[in-house]
């Protein structure tokens, strides 16, 4: 192993950060929504068009095969970043939403009308509304597991809410708007003691820390690419490879076939038997060299970083009159939901832009969740590891600053 | 539901006795983005009341970051279209009071006539005051060019 280099050198990865939005240095505080890229992860998409582009699984040629080395290497690396049990239980999708509506697809023939389907108040609408769509299609029932003031999963209440009835339980890992880490093992474990079948919603936990299918036992585990530093339009969906047997497939064409007659047709093995059409190479690539790049830094010093911004951004919002957190679990990722009295979160967002500070804004497509904490929406930052102390003190002057020409 | 009589349509100085022309005006004083926006800050403050029962489903504007409604009343004797803008959020109410100076108090013809692309291009001649979607002005200024072309004879 070489050295590891320190957090703060990783930043000169990021080349995009190194510029001025409205005459003032970009700050990037809007990570939750999509990450950057290093360089890393752009050069290997670029060397992969410039040397090894052709289509995957078919070429009679060398560069069918780098191609498809390169794209079923990336599998095989996501299959260590998750610690699956086989590369089977890796399918490429477009994104953590897709990943979703495929299980949720696949998973009907198991449900019967009258079949309850539990989803969590604080899931982003990507882990809403395919159950509902699927509920509607069966009959079936979509029950709310609930989020207590401060932002944590009601864990004990799926006591009473699983019944003999709940087939499925999608919950999400960590809050995209309150940054709470969910004890998905402890979910994973009541709810398999009842034989419920748990997906859950990777997105914002895979960007901050270590996750091991394997050790949570769930049985489905969906991430995206571009909000772990990798390109966008792909993601991944880890499904036990039992249940992925089992379930049929989400689309069909080429790639997801044995064999195709007009007298019937048999479907490819896994984990192809989900991935219809030319799939996304050049971004699974990009997916390898964004997990290269994690595995070669040293993610504990990188989690201990984004804390330290967490702690230093709470710290600093007592002093700004007004200013309220939004999801203030003791157990969270470094993103801060807030509301300041007097403004709108959109009048926030458009005056740190102003100030070369990007943050969102709105409702987080999370409605059912701004709905029960009663506010239209919140203004969030979002921190990474190439984000610094100094831009969180410049954050709270810039805030200071909107509430001085508001008065 | 009580809709905002003509007469409150009419105290709307905006478009009656502040034109576009003076909100131009007083931009080219500005030098930066926070005399700017503090600007634009006054001019949301200062937006006429909006009836709070006139707040629903109807009136809300789509597509924006922040709540928006909007309201017209024609006045057949005059020729005339009235608006009524209002948001919860403060920018949003300020860029509103722009489009009403625009577009308020005058024919439907006269609105239908504008072109509303110069109208972008001027705003964002304002130096940091963008037309994007998410502010909600442009989803403003083509309901009122809607509610213009149906009133056309």
């Amino acid at each position: 192993m070489s050295t590891q280099r320190s957090v703060s050198e990783l930043r000169q990865d990021f080349k995009i950060l190194d510029q001025e939005i409205n005459g003032k240095p970009l700050i990037y505080f809007d990570s939750a929504a999509s990450t950057q890229k290093p360089e890393q992860v752009v050069e290997a998409m670029r060397a992969y068009y410039y040397n090894d582009n052709a289509n995957v699984h078919r070429g009679a040629h060398t560069l069918g095969d780098r191609a498809t080395s390169g794209f079923e290497g990336a599998r095989d690396k996501v299959v260590h970043f998750l610690n699956a049990a086989s590369r089977k239980e890796i399918i490429w999708t477009k994104g953590t939403t897709e990943a979703m509506n495929l299980v949720a697809n696949g998973l009907a023939p198991r449900l019967n009308k009258g079949d309850e389907i539990i989803v969590s108040r604080m899931e982003h609408h990507a882990n809403i509304v395919p159950w509902q769509m699927l509920a509607e299609r069966i009959g079936a029932v979509v029950k709310v597991l609930d989020v207590s003031e401060n932002g944590d999963i009601l864990v004990e209440q799926l006591d009473t809410l699983i019944t003999a009835k709940t087939k499925i339980l999608a919950c999400t890992h960590v809050s995209n708007v309150l940054g709470t880490i969910i004890p998905i093992k402890e979910i994973v474990a009541r709810a398999k003691a009842n034989n419920v079948i748990t997906v859950i919603d990777g997105a914002q936990a895979t960007p901050h820390f270590k996750v091991d299918v394997q050790a949570l036992d769930c049985d489905f585990y969906a991430f995206s690419a571009h909000k772990i530093f990798g390109p966008t339009g792909i993601g991944v969906l880890y499904g036990k490879e039992a249940l992925l047997e089992e379930m049929p497939p989400y689309q069909g064409g080429g790639e997801m076939i044995e064999r195709v007659s007009f007298e019937g047709t048999t479907f490819n093995q896994l984990p192809y038997k989900f991935e219809a059409g030319t799939p996304p190479i050049s971004q699974a690539v990009g997916v390898g060299a964004a997990l290269d790049y994690l595995n070669s830094a040293d993610r504990k010093a990188m989690e201990a970083h984004e804390q330290a911004l967490l702690t230093q951004a709470i710290e600093l919002s007592k002093g700004i009159p007004g200013m309220r957190l939004i999801g203030e679990s003791s157990n969270k990722v470094a993103v801060m939901s807030f509301l300041i009295e007097g403004l709108h979160p959109s009048d926030i967002g458009t005056l740190l832009d102003q100030q070369g500070i990007g943050i969102r804004t709105g409702h987080h497509c999370a409605m059912p969740l701004m709905e029960y904490l009663g506010v239209p929406g919140t203004a969030r930052a979002s921190f990474a590891f190439y984000n610094t102390a100094e831009e969180v003190e410049r954050l709270f002057e810039a805030l200071a600053k909107i509430q001085r020409m508001f008065t | 539901m009580s809709s905002p009589s003509l007469e409150e349509f009419q105290a709307n100085a905006l478009g009656t006795s502040t034109k576009i022309e003076d909100v131009f005006d007083a931009f080219e004083f500005l030098d930066d983005w926070e005399e700017r926006y503090s600007y634009i800050i006054d001019l949301g403050k200062a937006l006429p009341n909006f009836p709070d029962a006139q707040r629903k489903e109807e009136n809300y504007v789509h597509g924006c970051q922040s709540q928006v409604w909007l309201i017209d009343r024609y006045d057949e004797a005059s020729d005339t279209l009235y608006f009524l803008i209002d948001s919860d959020a403060i920018i949003v109410k300020g860029l509103a009071a722009i489009v009403l100076a625009t577009l308020n108090a005058k024919s439907p013809s006269e609105i239908h006539k504008m072109d509303v692309e110069a109208i972008f291009e001027r705003i964002d001649l304002m130096r940091h005051i963008s037309a994007t979607r998410g502010n909600g002005l442009r989803s403003m200024l083509e309901l009122v060019k809607k509610s213009a072309a149906t009133r056309l004879t």
